[in-house]
């Protein structure tokens, strides 16, 4: 399979960088703890030491020291941040969107503590001095760490490959050109084939455009009620039906992104029992509404690429999101200004905000009613650095501080106290969801606190 | 109602009430002066974003005949062509204080945008390929007054259903009003999902004589460029409705602008099976009853006075 020979791996930068700050000293105390993967579930006393996390002890033991910040956690939850694969923070080019800044306090006020960054910025990401320059930049303004990937073509005109092999020794973490598909198989194929040689998982916008035609949302009952043009499921599966069988063929790696439809999990399912190395996210928007949400024309909420499919398009995911068909929760937040949204539906810009609503609604949506365990949510929001060699956090004593502190029982309206994100394109806008992220830690430092969430000092 | 944006939100009793108020205007434009004072000192902006004739000057004339003020704003020539955004521009038009808004946009659901913009009436006059209910308005309308009741009639509507507001909203207001409706033209032409809106489908116009109305959409010519069918040619070989396909006692219909020669054989136009003309003399009247019910029904909503301001010179 095609990963980076070891030599060449030795030689990359660390995937993510972040701003600088000071470590985190803080006692968590009795406080509900939850990492499936560790197999820890239970209520503890957290010590978190110089942005470590020094000491996992029974509930109501440890004293903290003098000065120490304490949170008395008692019914209140501690998981490990979530990674998010796939995320736009619109830098360089389109900060009145959102900006390594906003987008990094946006993302930790969901509990995140790693993103990986979209390429297709303006100019897109196609250079390895722009790998460079935004790595720089993130170091002053990142308050998360990020990950850069880079366009696998150049400029995602979809013609000329880019300088893989540069990018990444720049520090990109992976491959995409997200927003567009790769039309030309022949370029698929060969940037598969360099994949060998430099490594880096290569994300997929999957999506034939010459069968989605201009379309603005999902073919079917509503598209033909509202007159909008449709995009069929099958503009999806049939894309990644190729580009399965091309990594197939080419030994390579590829991670299918914000999968929409029932097709396209057969799809997915069918090239991992081939022993393709396959995997796929999906967002909480696709889990948790229809296209019968477009009927309100709504494009500030409800108009996205790839579209809300069907009532069955959504229970296949949810299958195979519990069947582990589907490796990992991503949001695809994509934020625009008001003035790309306030228009009518064909003409606005596709894509909604999640990175704060990304726990809170699919906990609301499918982990209350009981249709998806907790435990389930917290794994695949955690692990979607996982296809890109990145691990998941653990809240194992000794790792590094990297969690978020959550409140289930806390009930809000998305938006009524506005967002950490320049844009207001949430999907969950106006919607009354529970379980709120109190606090995270990124990488040892406390990235986020609700405003209205105190703290006490011992 | 405030605003006539879909045929869906009518119910069957509120279509009955337009179409009665439109029996009385219609015989109001057939007196010598056919002017009502109805909408004296109100202001009507037309706002038309695609070009249009029988639309634009019916509204137009609608609103004139009802004494209102109109304004008529096209998108070309005026700031829309300078970039304006159909926010900023509906908001300066809001300026006027007008009672009602017409407005056609080549996007579905800007005439619902609207809604939450402006306190006026906002009346969709075509959003994309979406609605254009005070067509179907006319349309059952012209019907009506032929065949006394839609209640079991059979209507076809044939051609580029896929493409058609018209084809959208008549379907609706059809089957409110108690027809039988089938689609019918080439399956590129033809919307995935319809058959979720309760008509049949058909591909060839060898059943046409179940039909008891023949509704044609227009062709246009782009479908072809855009290999929704292989030649106009072809088409109009396949599914022109012309003297040799028509039965005597069927009815013939079309929004208009028609081609002559490709969905519609000439001498059907000009035969007597055609209410194309009647549907154009009909739009006066059901936009008349449109404007009447949405301007007269808000003001006693709001409780003010039907009548008006009080003229100069008045104490107040």
């Amino acid at each position: 399979m095609n990963r980076a020979p070891e030599e060449v791996v030795e030689r990359l930068p660390e995937p993510l960088v972040q701003r600088p700050g000071p470590d985190a000293s803080l006692l968590i105390r009795e406080v509900s703890l939850l990492d499936p993967a560790a197999g820890v579930d239970g209520r503890y006393d957290v010590l978190i030491k110089g942005g470590q996390i020094t000491e996992l002890a029974e509930a109501g033991s440890v004293e903290a020291e003098n000065g120490m910040e304490v949170i008395e956690a008692d019914g209140l939850h501690v998981f490990p941040a979530f990674f998010d694969p796939h995320v736009h923070l619109r830098t360089p080019g389109q900060e009145h969107k959102e900006d390594l800044e906003t987008g990094t306090r946006s993302a930790a006020a969901g509990g995140y503590a790693g993103l990986l960054l979209m390429a297709n910025t303006t100019p897109p990401v196609s250079n390895p001095a722009d790998i460079s320059a935004l790595r720089h930049q993130a170091e002053t303004e990142a308050s998360v760490p990020v990950g850069f990937m880079a366009t696998v073509t150049r400029g995602m005109e979809g013609t000329e490959l880019t300088d893989m092999a540069e990018l990444r020794e720049a520090g990109a973490v992976g491959f995409t050109d997200d927003g567009l598909p790769i039309k030309d198989p022949g370029i698929m194929r060969r940037a598969l084939q360099y994949q060998r040689m430099c490594g880096g998982n290569i994300a997929l916008h999957e999506e034939d455009p010459d069968l989605s035609a201009g379309g603005v949302m999902h073919e079917g009952d509503v598209s033909m009620a509202l007159g909008l043009r449709g995009v069929p499921s099958i503009s999806e599966s049939v894309m990644i039906s190729r580009d399965a069988a091309i990594a197939g063929y080419e030994g390579g790696r590829i991670q299918v992104q914000h999968l929409s439809a029932a097709e396209s999990i057969e799809a997915v399912r069918q090239a991992k029992a081939n022993g393709v190395e396959i995997t796929c996210e999906v967002t909480p928007h696709h889990l948790c509404l229809t296209d019968e949400a477009v009927r309100d024309l709504d494009a500030n909420r409800h108009k996205m690429n790839p579209p809300l499919r069907t009532e069955k398009d959504r229970q296949a995911l949810i299958e195979a999101l519990l069947d582990g068909t589907i490796d990992c929760i991503a949001t695809d937040h994509a934020p625009h200004a008001p003035h790309e949204k306030e228009v009518p539906y064909e003409a606005a810009m596709m894509g909604v905000t999640g990175l704060e609503t990304a726990f809170s609604s699919v906990y609301t949506k499918l982990v209350q009613p009981g249709v998806i365990p907790l435990e389930l949510l917290i794994e695949k929001l955690g692990c979607g650095g996982v296809p890109f060699d990145i691990e998941p956090f653990s809240l194992e004593e000794g790792s590094t501080a990297n969690l978020c502190l959550i409140d289930l029982e806390a009930e809000w309206v998305v938006g009524e106290d506005g967002y950490e994100s320049r844009s207001h394109n949430s999907w969950c806008e106006g919607q009354t969801l529970n379980g709120r992220v109190l606090m995270t830690l990124a990488n040892g430092q406390i990235a986020y606190r609700l405003r209205s969430f105190s703290m006490g000092v011992a | 109602m405030k605003h006539l944006l879909t045929i869906e939100d009518l119910d069957r009793e509120q279509v009955e009430m337009l179409l009665e108020r439109a029996e009385s205007f219609a015989e109001v434009t057939r007196r010598d002066i056919k002017k009502v004072p109805t909408l004296r000192g109100q202001t009507v902006v037309t706002l038309f974003y695609e070009s249009s004739t029988r639309t634009s000057s019916s509204f137009e004339l609608a609103a004139k005949r009802l004494s209102a003020d109109v304004v008529s704003v096209k998108a070309s020539g005026s700031s829309v062509d300078k970039g304006e955004s159909l926010k900023d521009t509906v908001e300066t038009l809001a300026a006027y204080d007008p009672a009602a808004i017409v407005i056609r946009h080549p996007y579905a659901g800007a005439a619902k945008m609207l809604t939450d913009w402006v306190g006026a009436s906002v009346i969709n006059a075509g959003d994309g390929m979406h609605q254009h209910p005070s067509q179907a308005l006319l349309d059952v309308f012209t019907l009506r007054n032929r065949l006394g009741s839609l209640e079991g009639r059979n209507i076809w509507i044939v051609g580029d259903v896929l493409h058609s507001r018209v084809a959208r909203s008549n379907i609706e207001a059809f089957q409110l009003m108690g027809a039988t409706v089938t689609v019918c033209g080439p399956p590129t032409l033809i919307p995935r999902g319809i058959e979720a809106t309760g008509c049949q489908v058909r591909y060839s116009l060898d059943d046409l004589d179940e039909a008891d109305v023949i509704y044609l959409l227009r062709m246009q010519h782009e479908r072809m460029s855009e290999n929704f069918v292989p030649s106009i040619r072809e088409y109009a070989r396949l599914f022109q409705v012309n003297e040799r396909r028509l039965h005597p006692r069927q009815l013939v219909m079309h929004p208009g602008p028609v081609n002559r020669g490709v969905e519609i054989g000439s001498r059907v136009i000009d035969s007597g099976q055609s209410l194309i003309a009647e549907q154009v003399a009909s739009g006066l009247a059901v936009r008349m009853a449109i404007l009447y019910e949405l301007l007269t029904s808000n003001d006693e909503a709001s409780g003010q006075s039907p009548s008006g301001p009080v003229p100069i010179g008045e104490p107040a």
